[in-house]
């Protein structure tokens, strides 16, 4: 039905055309990179403990940082969606930086804040939270490329909560936290799974900053590299195949609630 | 009940300015305006959600200016109704009740005090999704007045809905406040509406009331050519006015004179409504005091009613009915007569 639609306007085959060729360009290294390893390889791979090791912490750390990022983030989404204010889009564009900077760049940003020669680095240092070569320093790392997805997912989330739904609800007698927890927070919630996830997932695929900032304890990406380096494609592709199975499985729950979000909002 | 004393409420570029209002206990009471004029702005300062700037709002002998919302004994209804989407029908009339942490015997009176006066029972346990636009209203009135507030706002409470459906909900609202004597501010851009409804309307505009009074005051005496422009009264002439002897005014515009039942003096507006106006092919016996002759400009077409706009100068609009046109067969061109009595000339100073 929809081939017979597309084949059926010129405008939209010229489209679908276009449309195919980026499919492909995402498809195609995907499953190479997937079917396209030797079993026997990937088998020993999958049992090697430090590649398992370094897809746990990947995990938990990308766990850990997006835990973070939704206990602060959420709060500034929800203040950034309900209130205008001069240079507000200055504060947008800000959170949206860490987008756009290359990561060894935000890497190396980090490591001046966060590293022993500065006061917020000495000062955890001082509580025994050390940044460099560590796992709070994989955390920070993912915490500062990944958090802007998951501000903006949530931001437009509650944009989507219309205002007066607090206002009836604060008439009706509930206070400002009330209004929140019981109608702006379970209405946007679609949107808060959908930027946890999202963030999560592109915690998990850092790589730049956190090379720069811990390159031991060797979280996934940072070990294809080093297999990459010293044994070359054939040991690093499994690990790669690993992890990109990791990052689908994440972004299919993901696209799933979003959906489900979205039938909600029809509703 | 509530008095607004020198109310100043700003909103980025839009300010609320001097407001003086006072609605009794039991009114019912009509915010009249056109879009963009303030009506919401008010009804939501009332209710304590627009931060005020300066003057106070009195509810009950309280100075509520600087009480939170939730304490204020207020509650409003919106327009598009605002339900919550992730709440049944029950849990959302309820709401208010639950937070006040009501017991379950409370609760289920409430439900069905409140199904039985919307007659929404029947659609407790729906999804508001599957509501009609009527039924969303009843549901938004019923969740408003479940916790018995001291004053109940309405935001455009009609504008979402159908024509047959608004006429059933303002029936609706007509009732309600009958039976319950609550004390009702609704906010309309529509004069009829207001007409039907409010026992007093102020009129409001640009941030400002323009006038206060009842319905027959705002319909027959604007003080203003806004609010004459606004409750449709077609025919608001500048012009001249001179006292005469017996009571009556000499109102001239331009070479046109016509006579008005009140003493005025100097520069100042005549308002005459369409439909006080008669239209004939011939001057109509025995020869009233105001009695203008003019050629047919313009024939707008209503449904039931037309407007004529008659060249006299100046231009002058009468309303007529389907049936009256039909049988007199006006056309453009036509040498026209209108007559009115000098009780339906208003003047004012504007």
């Amino acid at each position: 039905m929809f081939i017979k639609r597309l084949i059926s306007n010129k405008m939209n085959l010229i489209f679908g055309l276009l449309g195919l060729i980026i499919l492909l360009f995402i498809a195609i290294p995907l499953g190479k990179m997937i079917l396209g390893s030797n079993p026997g390889i990937l088998l020993k791979t999958f049992l090697d403990p430090q590649v398992i090791n370094a897809i746990c912490l990947t995990l938990y750390a990308a766990l850990i940082a997006t835990i973070f990022g939704c206990l602060l983030g959420v709060p500034l989404a929800y203040l950034l969606s309900r209130f205008n204010f001069r240079g507000k889009r200055l504060l947008e564009g800000l959170i949206d930086v860490p987008i756009v900077v290359p990561h060894t760049a935000a890497g190396i940003a980090l490591l001046f804040v966060f590293g022993r020669n500065f006061i917020i680095g000495r000062a955890f240092g001082n509580l025994g939270i050390q940044f460099v070569d560590s796992i709070a320093g994989i955390v920070i790392a993912m915490l500062f490329v990944s958090v802007p997805f998951l501000v903006d997912s949530v931001k437009e989330g509650f944009n989507k909560v219309d205002v007066r739904l607090e206002k009836v609800a604060r008439s009706l007698g509930a206070s400002p936290w009330q209004a929140f927890t019981r109608i702006s927070l379970p209405l946007a919630w679609p949107s808060i799974v959908a930027g946890n996830i999202m963030m999560w997932a592109r915690g998990i695929s850092e790589f730049g900053a956190v090379i720069i900032l811990a390159y031991y304890p060797m979280t996934a990406p940072t070990l294809i590299y080093q297999r990459f380096e010293t044994l070359g494609l054939s040991y690093s592709q499994p690990i790669a195949a690993l992890l990109i199975i990791v990052c689908v499985i994440a972004f299919i729950i993901l696209r799933a609630l979003a959906y489900r979000g979205d039938k909600h909002d029809q509703d | 009940m509530i008095r607004i004393e020198n109310l100043y409420v700003e909103l980025g570029k839009f300010a609320l300015r001097d407001i003086n209002l006072t609605v009794d206990e039991s009114e019912y009471f009509i915010i009249l305006g056109p879009t963009g004029a303030g009506k919401t702005v008010l009804l939501e300062s009332i209710a304590g959600l627009n931060p005020v700037k300066r003057g106070t709002i009195w509810l009950k002998d309280r100075d509520i200016t600087n009480y939170k919302p939730e304490k204020r004994g207020v509650s409003i209804v919106y327009q598009d109704h605002a339900l919550f989407p992730h709440f049944s029908v029950k849990d959302n009339i309820l709401f208010g009740l639950m937070l006040r942490k009501k017991t379950r015997k409370e609760l289920l009176t409430a439900q069905d005090w409140l199904g039985d006066l919307l007659g929404i029972s029947h659609l407790l346990n729906r999804k508001t999704a599957t509501l009609s636009g009527g039924e969303r209203q009843k549901v938004a009135l019923a969740r408003a007045l479940s916790t018995k507030p001291d004053v109940l706002l309405l935001d455009e409470p009609l504008s979402a809905l159908d024509p047959e459906t608004r006429e059933a909900v303002q029936e609706e609202l007509r009732k309600l406040h009958v039976t319950l004597n609550n004390t009702i501010i609704h906010v309309t851009h529509d004069f009829e509406e207001a007409m039907t409804l409010g026992t007093r309307i102020a009129v409001i505009g640009e941030g400002q009331l323009k006038q206060v009074g009842t319905p027959e005051e705002i319909f027959h005496r604007p003080v203003s050519p806004f609010v004459a422009r606004f409750v449709m009264t077609r025919n608001i002439l500048a012009g001249q006015a001179e006292k005469n002897a017996g009571g009556e005014s000499a109102f001239r515009v331009g070479v046109t004179e016509f006579f008005a039942a009140s003493e005025f003096e100097g520069v100042c507006y005549a308002a005459i409504r369409p439909e006080d106006i008669l239209i004939s092919l011939v001057p109509v016996p025995p020869g009233p005091p105001n009695c203008l002759t003019g050629i047919i400009v313009q024939i707008t077409d209503k449904g039931s009613t037309l407007y004529i706009k008659v060249n006299v100068p100046p231009e002058i609009s009468c309303l007529i009915t389907r049936r009256h046109f039909n049988e007199m067969g006006f056309y453009t061109g036509q040498r026209v007569y209108l007559t009115f009595l000098p009780s339906s000339v208003h003047l004012f100073k504007g």
